[in-house]
């Protein structure tokens, strides 16, 4: 409990309304939100994971295009029958964040998975990217 | 502050005896006028975000809380007060990994919520869908609204 208490101060992991894309306009009359997200590197692959809540595995798209991979997550509100929003804290809407990859990544083998509202992307290095580490040998 | 600057070069003010006492005098009842609009801890907004619905009946609270297995979650409702408890297991940091961007929340949180009206906790009903948790409150028998009927004499 502590420990998040702690990370709620120092992060703010609180839903972010994402920036207006310069000159484009939306045509779903909906709020987008920027997904946090981790990126973690590991030897043969980087690791992608972010927080969808609201969205399935039939309304995200990851789409990868020149090396520019884009993750859009639909969201459709769920409205209770026959109530009225009293109280809001957060506000629902689709989400969606780019990262331009580096090309160490082999755009064919993405491997992507929801679960729980969370999305799990898997890009796999390129084998020119793995085996461009050269291990240094100490002389004798 | 300005004020300090200016009392430091001394010389001006130092014919006008007590107006430096008086200034000072001023300076402190600003600053502790001040004082207690900046916090020192950042105010922020309650984790998770909680949404609620309602009518007359029933009181529907929406969370968002993304990757939160069912199995470590904990809804109580006491009266008026709800409260969720739940946790998301931290990360696995394996051997060669390293985070290049690290926003998501892990650990445990818990949050208390008073709703406006006193609750039948045995009819509360809870839903976890793709990570948005939704809790059905129905208002306690004894409090629903009751109609009057109007006699005509």
């Amino acid at each position: 409990m502590a420990e998040l208490a702690q990370e709620v101060l120092t992060k703010d992991v609180h839903k972010k309304e994402a920036a207006a894309g310069d000159g484009t306009e939306r045509t779903r009359a909906t709020k987008i939100y920027t997904p946090l997200v981790d990126i973690v590197e590991r030897p043969n692959d980087i690791l992608v994971v972010a927080d969808m809540p609201g969205a399935d595995e039939n309304s995200v798209d990851v789409t990868l295009e020149k090396n520019v991979l884009t993750i859009y997550g639909r969201v459709e509100p769920v409205v209770p029958v026959d109530h009225r929003l009293a109280y809001a804290e957060y506000g629902i809407g689709d989400y969606e964040r780019s990262f331009t990859l580096s090309d160490q990544v082999d755009g064919d083998k993405i491997e992507a998975s929801m679960k729980d509202g969370v999305l799990r992307l898997v890009l796999p290095k390129s084998e020119k990217a793995r085996l461009r580490k050269i291990t240094v040998k100490s002389a004798a | 502050m300005l004020w300090s600057e200016l009392r430091r070069s001394g010389a001006p003010w130092q014919k006008f005896g007590n107006v430096e006492q008086n200034i000072k005098r001023m300076q402190d009842e600003m600053n502790r006028l001040f004082s207690g609009m900046t916090s020192p801890v950042p105010v922020q907004p309650e984790f998770p975000a909680v949404n609620l619905w309602l009518n007359d009946t029933t009181a529907i609270a929406t969370t968002e809380i993304a990757g939160v297995s069912p199995d470590n979650l904990e809804i109580s409702v006491i009266g008026k007060t709800l409260s969720i408890k739940g946790s998301r297991p931290k990360a696995e940091t394996g051997e060669g990994q390293s985070y290049h961007r690290k926003e998501r929340w892990e650990g445990e949180f818990s949050r208390a919520l008073e709703l406006p009206y006193n609750v039948d906790s045995d009819k509360v009903e809870a839903k976890f869908e793709d990570g948005v948790l939704y809790i059905t409150l129905p208002r306690a028998e004894a409090e629903k609204p009751k109609k009057i009927v109007i006699k005509s004499a």
